[in-house]
């Protein structure tokens, strides 16, 4: 299985790891990451206001490459998987935008939602299966580790339809399926300081302290994310019980015997 | 400033925002959810009476706009479906619009900076803070 | 041609505000065949009915139209009011100029052509009406109780004293339905128990009163004064005559996991049950899902221990068809579901737990005696909280739109039990509006605050973390301070919403009785007929209405109970006789209305038609005048036109659509 993928930004640059550990995991696990020639950074953030067309268009570029190529669209980072999978909810249901958007891009055919957007994860759950995941490992990982979702896969739950936006159990899932020992703790879903972490230091660092204590509390030995921003401001926490963060991609890659290969 | 222009604004906020103010029934589970609190000057629950009142300009002139986190929590979470977040989303898009009030400008970036900074930061923060 | 008389009413200022009336007047004289009109102020008053009998007296009118509100509000007034003044009612039609014109619209000059409009196409009707002679049925002095809760039990022994025979209908295992699962209840205190058993054994000793316990409703046909019904009673697995209700069965089963319904699985149950000790009737069932013998054919324990020999595995489930007069429902409610909303963490936290289950708690003959505890360790909390309105009054779509009315009460009442019994435990209780509409409700909440000294806070709570240390941290919002609250706490409490029961889609579909968009049964009229359903002969007791407390429930199914009695008072129902009809000289007997009917009214026969002088032997459709409800659908479906409703012919029809379009 092939499909489209869009990396971001973040992941050519700070975040290499999460990008060409996923590429390596998905050829191991049999689908393949085509990566959209000249992609467009997707803004980092969900446009604030609906009457915002010129910022959404990267996203639509990118979903609709997807489209004349038959592709589903996949992403790894929760940043670009929030705000692509948003927009192409708008483009699918919300006319205003769909034709604003339509007008400027003059393709030869209008694009109207027709990609389905998904999350590596849920590749890994949807289509691989975890249950074959599973049978793939060679190092299964035996250690306790949190998931840290945040707020961008999960909010706002109706559009981006990823998880229980309360309760989540896909990356808990995916733990066990590489087989480590997933460690429930309440933060899990609270954002990490996100945006404002570049103006409001202080702030943010209070933030991710309380996920730390929190996920430490628990019993969580290590703390997995799918997003650059939550790594970099995870790693700021200054909290005495400040866990290791890794990308899953990596853990997935060690579970699968890749990781010194890459 | 005019009765005609309160109004202009506050149908503004709610255009931009896409939020329904008016289905407030003021339970507070906006505030009750709302990692910034302690840090905003007006709360997420005021943010959604002050547009009810039309006071638009004292929103555009709040701290909480640079405190917001855009987390959705508030939006998840309201009972009335009234996306409380999106209003502070939509009064600090209307106040960075105008001319001069960015609140970030490019020159702030390198003392904001370290070597760890992800592009995806940088980004979202001019995104949110400057046109 | 008839001589038609119009009745134009104000309806005070109803329809006179904004329908010049005195136009209408003038306006409807130039219509052909009226020889008479009028308006007046109350055309519904005593004085007003004497104006229709004195000009349908003295004009000799053979038709009225009344030029009102909905006929759904006084057509019968009006039929009433012809029929004392010698006229056939079905000589009367109603020009709806208020619901359908003065009070949908603004502008007095639109709204006086519309009432114009509207009243011509009534008068074009009434000219072509004929009277008609209502027919009569039978009615069966048998009344059926759908559900054996306290709402049933009080219908069911109302009527019952009455002198009619009833059925209560109950889906599980024992009568009590959720008020045997409360505590003690507001604003009295006394005991749920000590109250409900008086009544649940004056049900069961009652000569006129049988029970199905463990029983369903399969079918329903008929109408109203004689419906027939197909009740189900499941196979119990035990004979209910030999079982003498020692309990020894239940104690030596050796399937003992399945969660508890009574108790809302805060404890397990044996595979053959009573759900608690008080159930009438005192015979358990085998739950076979859960039974060894059922599952893998051998163990058989109950058998060899039962003295009476009361066990029987073959039992079937045996059908009863029963007639019934009358038809009252009483399927009460259940709590929603609230891990819905994780951010409350019920389903991540034993401590979480919802109102229901802290009545279980609370109760001696619960799963832990009545002890408040922790279940997640047996603890005596210290610190417990209430959060009000979990899925009432949401426009999201998880939740509901509605008030669910009893929470704020019945938390009122924890949190001063708690306090009066546990001095050493602080009680918070974050709500939104705290609501106490009802007879020393108020008294009874401020009891809570100012006697018992509970903890209340304006605001709603966003999220409950549970804690490594085990407790739970509460994050909540204090409107009247503008602070957020982080409060630890060892036990949550949730006043989850409550919603009909699941069943009662299915029951109401049966019964042809409407159901709202959130599954409460609708009622005849909101204000005048609360506990009629629109489907004659249905009746409504209880929460399947709408949210109520227990004395608005009993005081409900008590007025449930005598529009059932007023019914079976009566030996004859007039029916309605405006029914299908078939004109054999155009019927080709292919079947199709006999398809669309829903009542199943529609039979043919054989017959010899005389067809212009030509005698030959058709197949053609007759209808059952005591089944067919008038609804029409055998006239549209008839592809040959031989279907027509007396009183509402296709010509008839086509006489308003003209004089509208006229």
């Amino acid at each position: 299985m092939v499909y489209s993928y869009y990396p971001g930004c973040t992941l050519k640059t700070k975040a290499k790891d999460l990008d060409r550990y996923a590429k390596e995991c998905a050829k191991a696990l049999g689908f393949e990451l085509e990566e959209i020639e000249n992609w467009q950074c997707c803004g980092g953030v969900y446009p604030l206001g609906t009457d915002e067309i010129a910022s959404k268009l990267s996203s639509v570029r990118a979903l609709n490459e997807a489209k004349v190529k038959g592709q589903d669209l996949v992403t790894v980072c929760s940043a670009c998987h929030h705000v692509i999978k948003r927009t192409n909810d708008d483009m699918k249901n919300v006319e205003d935008i769909r034709t604003r958007a339509n007008n400027y891009m003059e393709l030869e055919e209008p694009y109207a939602g027709e990609t389905t957007v998904l999350h590596y994860l849920e590749v890994l759950r949807d289509r691989v299966g975890f249950d074959v995941l599973k049978e793939k490992v060679v190092k299964p990982l035996g250690r306790k580790i949190g998931a840290y979702y945040g707020c961008l896969l999960l909010r706002p739950s109706k559009i981006v339809q990823f998880d229980n936006p309360e309760n989540p159990t896909i990356i808990e899932d995916f733990i066990k399926a590489i087989g480590g020992e997933p460690v429930i703790y309440p933060y899990r879903n609270e954002c990490c300081g996100g945006y404002v972490s570049l103006k409001e230091k202080e702030m943010a660092g209070k933030m991710v302290d309380r996920i730390m204590d929190s996920a430490a509390g628990m019993g969580a030995e290590e703390l997995i994310t799918a997003c650059p921003l939550c790594m970099y401001n995870l790693n700021k926490s200054e909290s005495a019980n400040k866990l290791p963060v890794y990308y899953f991609t990596e853990l997935l890659a060690e579970a699968l015997g890749l990781k010194e290969e890459v | 400033m005019s009765g005609h222009l309160h109004e202009d604004m506050k149908s503004r906020v709610i255009d931009i925002s896409g939020a329904s103010p008016h289905k407030c029934m003021k339970c507070g589970k906006c505030s009750a959810s709302c990692p910034s609190f302690d840090e905003m000057d007006i709360k997420p629950h005021q943010f959604v009476s002050y547009v009810n009142n039309g006071d638009i300009e004292a929103l555009m002139a709040s701290k909480s706009l640079g405190k917001c986190l855009s987390c959705f929590a508030c939006v998840e979470r309201c009972p009335r479906d009234v996306k409380p977040g999106k209003i502070v989303d939509a009064a600090r898009q209307m106040l960075i619009r105008q001319q001069g009030q960015a609140m970030l400008t490019p020159e702030d970036v390198p003392e904001l900076l370290d070597p760890e900074v992800p592009q995806q930061l940088l980004m979202s923060a001019f995104r949110r803070y400057s046109r | 041609m008839q001589r038609v008389g119009v009745f134009v009413c104000h309806c005070g200022s109803n329809i006179a505000a904004t329908v010049d009336v005195k136009k209408v007047v003038e306006m409807v004289s130039l219509e052909p065949g009226v020889v008479h009109a009028e308006d007046y102020q109350y055309m519904c008053s005593e004085a007003g009915q004497a104006r229709i009998d004195a000009a349908i007296k003295e004009k000799g009118l053979t038709g009225i139209v009344v030029c009102s509100c909905s006929p759904r509000m006084h057509e019968a007034t009006f039929r009433k009011a012809a029929e004392r003044a010698g006229l056939n009612p079905y000589m009367v039609e109603i020009a709806n100029i208020r619901e359908h014109c003065s009070w949908i619209h603004k502008d007095m000059e639109e709204a006086t052509k519309k009432a114009v409009v509207l009243a011509r196409a009534a008068i074009a009707k009434v000219n072509l009406n004929a009277p008609l002679q209502p027919g009569e049925s039978l009615v069966t002095k048998r009344a059926l109780v759908i559900g054996g809760g306290i709402a049933g039990i009080q219908t069911a022994i109302d009527i019952a004293d009455a002198g009619y025979e009833v059925d209560i209908v109950e889906k599980t295992p024992s009568i009590g339905g959720r008020m045997s699962q409360l505590d003690k209840t507001f604003p009295t205190l006394d005991c749920s128990a000590c109250i409900l058993t008086p009544k649940m054994v004056e049900a069961a000793a009652h000569e006129k009163i049988t029970i199905y316990t463990y029983s369903e409703v399969d079918k329903v046909t008929g109408f109203v004064g004689d419906f027939t019904v197909d009740i189900r009673k499941k196979a119990r697995s035990i004979d209910m005559n030999k079982c003498t209700g020692c309990g020894v069965c239940q104690e030596k089963c050796p399937s003992k996991k399945t969660p508890s319904e009574f108790n809302r699985g805060l404890n397990t149950r044996s595979a053959i049950y009573t759900p608690f000790a008080q159930a009438i009737p005192n015979v358990p069932v085998i739950d076979r899902d859960a039974c060894i013998k059922f599952k893998t054919g051998k163990c058989g324990i109950c058998e060899k221990v039962c003295q009476a020999g009361a066990i029987d595995y073959e039992q079937k489930d045996e059908i009863v068809t029963q007639k019934y007069g009358a038809i009252v429902v009483a399927t009460g409610f259940d709590v929603i579901k609230v891990d819905q909303y994780e951010e409350y963490a019920y389903s991540q936290s034993k401590d979480v737990i919802t109102s229901l289950e802290l009545e279980r708690i609370m109760n001696a003959a619960g799963p832990t005696k009545g002890h408040l505890e922790r279940l997640s360790d047996g603890k005596h909390p210290k610190e417990m909280v209430f959060i009000q309105c979990v899925g009432s009054r949401c426009s999201d779509d998880k939740g509901k739109s509605y008030c669910s009315k009893i929470c704020c009460m019945y938390t009122a009442k924890h949190a001063m039990l708690i306090r009066d019994k546990y001095p050493d435990v602080n009680v918070t209780v974050f709500y939104i509006d705290v609501r106490t509409p009802g007879k020393n409700f108020d008294e009874f909440y401020r009891r809570a605050v100012e006697d018992y000294g509970v903890n209340y806070i304006k605001g709603q709570v966003g999220k409950v973390a549970p804690q490594p240390d085990g407790s739970l941290l509460v994050q909540g919002v204090d409107l009247i301070d503008n602070k957020q609250i982080l409060k630890k706490a060892d036990m949550v409490v949730l006043a989850a919403a409550i919603e009909p029961e699941k069943d009662v889609r299915r029951i109401a579909t049966m019964l042809t009785a409407s159901i709202d968009t959130n599954n409460f049964l609708t009622e005849s009229h909101a204000k005048l007929r609360p506990v009629e359903s629109p489907t004659a002969g249905v009746f409504l007791s209880g929460v399947c209405q709408g949210p109520k407390d227990i004395p608005e429930t009993v005081a409900q199914a008590g007025a449930a109970a005598v529009k059932a009695i007023g019914l079976l008072a009566k030996d004859k129902l007039l029916t309605n006789p405006c029914t299908a009809k078939a004109d054999e000289l155009m019927c080709n007997g292919c079947s199709t209305c006999a398809n669309v009917c829903p009542y199943g009214a529609i039979t043919y026969e054989t017959k010899e038609i005389n067809d212009h002088g030509i005698r030959e032997t058709r197949r053609v459709a007759s209808v059952n005048n005591a089944l067919c409800q008038g609804c029409g659908a055998c006239t549209v479906a008839c592809p040959s036109g031989a279907m027509d409703l007396q009183g509402f012919s296709n010509r008839q029809i086509l006489a308003e659509v003209d004089a509208i379009c006229r």
